[in-house]
């Protein structure tokens, strides 16, 4: 490596003033350039108020005669509608997205009626993938849907089978903040009933609603506490101004009364709204884009390797795909091709040793074989010699045998001569 | 009140919305900022120069504290780059500040390489990155991000022009990190021969085409003092951890016999300048502007080098989902077109091997033919003479036996005839 490892960070005390301490200026600017984006989604069934609340939430009319709100609009499915606003304000922009579902709940078979919302969902998370993933990346719009308000009934006796089946589907998708729609039909007994109960039920079925994180600050966890205790929160909502003791408030006016919008022991509208838009709208955006973004990318991506890897032999078997910490695909083919290099290493040698081997076989009995020839015809050339020599030997005899023979022979002869010679001489000497 | 990036791209269908009253979004960038904030952040520089021209000092000048500083030889064989990581808080705000340093930076006789293992380490960085973004399961926001945000390149004093090595690194850089080129040691030249050496710099990066960073200047709380500024570049500095008592106070400062200079004193260098653009204004910028541009060329060249690109041949999009489908089948029919091959291999060899001991065996068959041959051959002429001795024998041992029975014939006869005789003569007398 060209660079030599730095130890691990050191603290360093400043002498002086550097200037760094501007950076959260620098960002804040930035920011207020950039502008900001936020998707809010809303699902209840028709007449618990979603639009009313949209309208006090936002301080503005989204939904107007003009253009009605989602229960004035029957629908035979349920429909995902999406209206885009831009506000200023103090200078900063926000590109305001509202999530419509009219019909949801509306029917008389609500089974599935929640998936026209995770398709939604999926589909801008699709969206957001596929733009992240070009290689030529321009800005990336941010449509994803950061924050869900769940409507519930004011039935006070709990959550419906509808409410828990919805919760559980999307809760891992979305953040999900739900709601009490209508608590002015409830007092404040009642109220606290209803919310305990609907909290026990949530641990229950372990729906993972919103969290509000934790910080390092007392105060602010400590306000963070109070919310906590609220949840989920009954609000109320009112498109109509009322005078109240000379102010003007929203609100809705009965015979008995006027239920204030924004007032703390009325509702929890307040609440609402400073936690959703004043201080927790950022870490819904972060909690949105690091943790469900990331499940989606993450599963969506594992399923692409995963099917690539059903070409291969370990079907159905645990691959490192399963037991993979994450590598992204490209790294994981670059460790693929080492395994495999290693393998191929490992196939060559073995399939060299088998060769060497029986390579060596071979030549072992061929020389086996040719040792084996070389025996033989030594001995068989032993043998010849043997022979040879026992020929000779024969003949040596035979020789021999003939010689003496020959010899006695001829002793006889000249013998047989003499003799005859001196029969001679002696019938000579006879006759005389 | 210009309009928001945001609202220029979500024009399509927005309307816009008037409020009737406070909701309270404005402090969005509050909440943002008290995020980043308690994260902390992060900046890396990279410094380049030759060596003792002052790189380290000016670190611990710009950032007031002392960093370990390892005096460097004239003698590295090769360029090398330190990287050190120091955390530094300034009242609230956290930073994590890596300095990285080259070593032996224009030391070397032939210097025809000394910017590829800056590049290198640039790339380096920028890959891995890459690969924690294209991880399946990623945490991008805990990363720490090494990525050079900006590059201080630190031109000797000559006074004359910028070395040759200077326009080739520069020019090797410009597109991969934000350069930042400054002027080293200014307490060497003087204020005209300052003047015409800028000048000079700015013309020669400009007639080589090195692009070397803008202040940023659409932005229109910074855009004044960033448009001055540019037209000061490059910084002429002054470095050091000294202090000397000016007046009643002590000021960071060099003393020569003729004077003293004051690092703080913008009459006496633009330390003070580069100080407020690099860290109080830009810094923000500086890793945006590595984030979105350089990064994003970086990843656009090596995606495409691995073969993605958005649209098919077709000119259809492409998913990436596809192209890793695609990538993958290529990549696997790779590797098994290569087992295929060593298998091949290894057939083939097998096959010439088994022809090889097929002719060995062949050979040695007909040697021992051969050889049986002769013996056979041996053995027929042995026969042979066996044969002939046989008849020899035969012959002999007849005409012995034909001889011995003449002569016992005659010798029968012969006692016979003696007998006879003797028989006579024994008669007669």
């Amino acid at each position: 490596m060209i660079c030599t490892l730095s130890k691990p960070a050191q603290q360093k005390l400043l002498e002086g003033y550097v200037g760094f301490a501007n950076l959260p200026n620098q960002v804040y600017r930035k920011s207020v350039k950039r502008g900001f984006e936020f998707t809010l989604m809303v699902v209840g069934e028709s007449g618990l108020g979603k639009s009313t609340l949209i309208n006090s939430l936002f301080l503005t009319d989204l939904y107007s005669p003009e253009y009605p709100g989602p229960s004035h609009r029957i629908k035979k499915t349920v429909q995902v509608e999406q209206s885009k606003v831009l506000v200023k304000e103090g200078g900063v922009q926000l590109l305001l997205t509202i999530v419509d579902t009219p019909g949801f709940g509306d029917a008389v078979d609500n089974s599935n009626c929640w998936q026209p919302v995770i398709d939604y969902i999926d589909s801008k998370f699709e969206d957001y993938l596929n733009s992240e993933s070009r290689v030529n990346r321009r800005q990336m719009p941010d449509n994803r849907v950061h924050c869900c308000l769940y409507f519930i009934a004011p039935s006070g006796h709990g959550l419906k089978p509808l409410d828990i089946e919805f919760m559980k589907r999307l809760h891992e998708k979305v953040n999900i903040i739900p709601l009490i729609a209508k608590a002015d039909t409830m007092t404040p007994e009642e109220c606290q009933q209803f919310k305990k109960q609907i909290m026990r039920e949530i641990t229950e079925h372990k729906i993972k609603i919103y969290e509000f994180p934790e910080t390092d600050d007392e105060e602010e966890n400590k306000i963070v506490k109070k919310i906590k205790d609220r949840l989920p929160l009954a609000v109320v909502g009112s498109n109509t101004i009322i005078v109240v003791n000379e102010k003007r408030v929203r609100g809705r006016q009965y015979p008995w009364g006027v239920a204030e919008v924004e007032n703390g022991e009325h509702c929890d509208f307040t609440i609402l709204r400073n936690m959703l838009i004043r201080t927790h709208m950022q870490d819904l955006k972060d909690v949105t884009n690091n943790v469900h973004y990331e499940n989606y990318r993450s599963r969506k991506l594992a399923a692409v390797t995963y099917n690539g890897a059903d070409n291969n032999k370990n079907k159905g078997a645990m691959t490192k795909f399963d037991t993979s910490d994450g590598m992204s695909p490209l790294a994981q083919m670059e460790e693929e091709r080492r395994d495999h290099v290693a393998k191929m290493k490992k196939m060559e040698m073995e399939m060299e040793q088998v060769f060497e081997m029986k390579v060596k076989e071979k030549i072992q009995k061929l020389k086996d074989s040719e040792q084996e020839l070389q025996r033989r015809h030594e001995q068989m050339k032993k043998n010849l010699e043997a022979q040879h020599k026992e020929l000779e030997e024969k003949r040596r005899q035979h020789e021999e045998e003939k010689n003496s023979w020959e010899a006695q022979q001829r002793v006889l002869e000249q013998q047989k001569l003499d003799s005859s010679r001196t029969l001679e001489k002696n019938k000579k000497k006879k006759i005389f | 009140m210009t309009t928001s990036d945001v609202a220029r791209q979500g024009d399509q269908n927005a309307q816009p919305l008037s409020l009737s009253g406070h909701v309270g979004f404005d402090s969005l960038p509050h909440q943002l900022v008290n995020k980043s904030t308690c994260q902390g952040f992060c900046f890396n520089i990279l410094c380049i120069g030759e060596t003792g021209i002052g790189k380290s000092t000016l670190m611990d000048t710009l950032f007031n504290t002392n960093f370990e500083n390892f005096e460097s030889s004239h003698f590295e064989p090769k360029v090398k780059l330190r990287a050190q990581t120091y955390d530094l808080q300034e009242s609230n705000v956290r930073l994590k500040l890596t300095i990285v340093n080259t070593v032996g930076f224009g030391d070397q006789l032939n210097k025809d390489m000394s910017y590829q293992h800056v590049v290198d380490y640039i790339d380096t960085q920028f890959e891995s990155y890459l690969q924690e973004e294209l991880k399946i399961k990623r945490s991008l926001h805990n990363y720490h991000d090494s990525r050079i945000h900006a590059c201080l390149y630190f031109i000797a004093p000559s006074g004359h022009s910028l070395k040759s090595l200077d326009l080739v690194t520069m020019k090797k850089l410009d597109s991969k990190v934000n350069i930042i080129p400054v002027i080293a040691k200014a307490d060497t030249i003087s204020k005209t021969e300052l003047h015409k050496f800028k000048i000079k710099i700015m013309s020669e990066l400009v007639s080589n085409g090195v692009q070397i960073y803008q202040f940023p200047t659409d932005d229109e709380t910074v855009s004044k003092i960033n448009t001055a500024m540019n037209g000061i570049l490059p910084f002429a500095v002054v470095g050091s951890t000294e202090e000397v008592k000016i007046g009643n106070k002590m000021v960071k400062a060099r003393q020569y016999p003729w004077g003293v200079v004051q690092v703080e004193n913008e009459n006496h260098c633009d330390f003070v300048k580069l100080r407020e653009m690099l860290i109080c204004v830009n810094m923000e910028d500086l890793r945006e502007q590595t984030h979105t541009r350089h990064y994003e060329l970086y990843r656009r060249c090596k995606l495409e080098e691995m073969g993605f690109t958005d649209t098919n041949p077709e000119s259809k999009p492409v998913s990436l989902q596809e192209t890793y489908e695609a990538k993958r089948q290529e990549f696997l029919g790779e590797l098994q077109h290569r087992e295929e091959e060593m298998r091949q291999m290894f057939v083939q060899r097998v096959k010439e091997k088994e022809t090889e001991l097929k002719e060995a065996e062949r050979e040695l068959q007909g040697k021992f033919e051969q050889l049986k041959r002769l013996h056979s051959e041996e053995k027929n002429k042995l026969d042979e003479k066996r044969r002939s001795l046989e008849d020899e024998m035969n012959t002999f041992s007849k005409k012995k036996a034909a001889t011995e029975l003449l002569q016992g014939q005659s010798f029968t006869a012969n006692a016979n005839l003696k007998k006879d005789k003797d028989r006579k003569n024994s008669g007669f007398m």
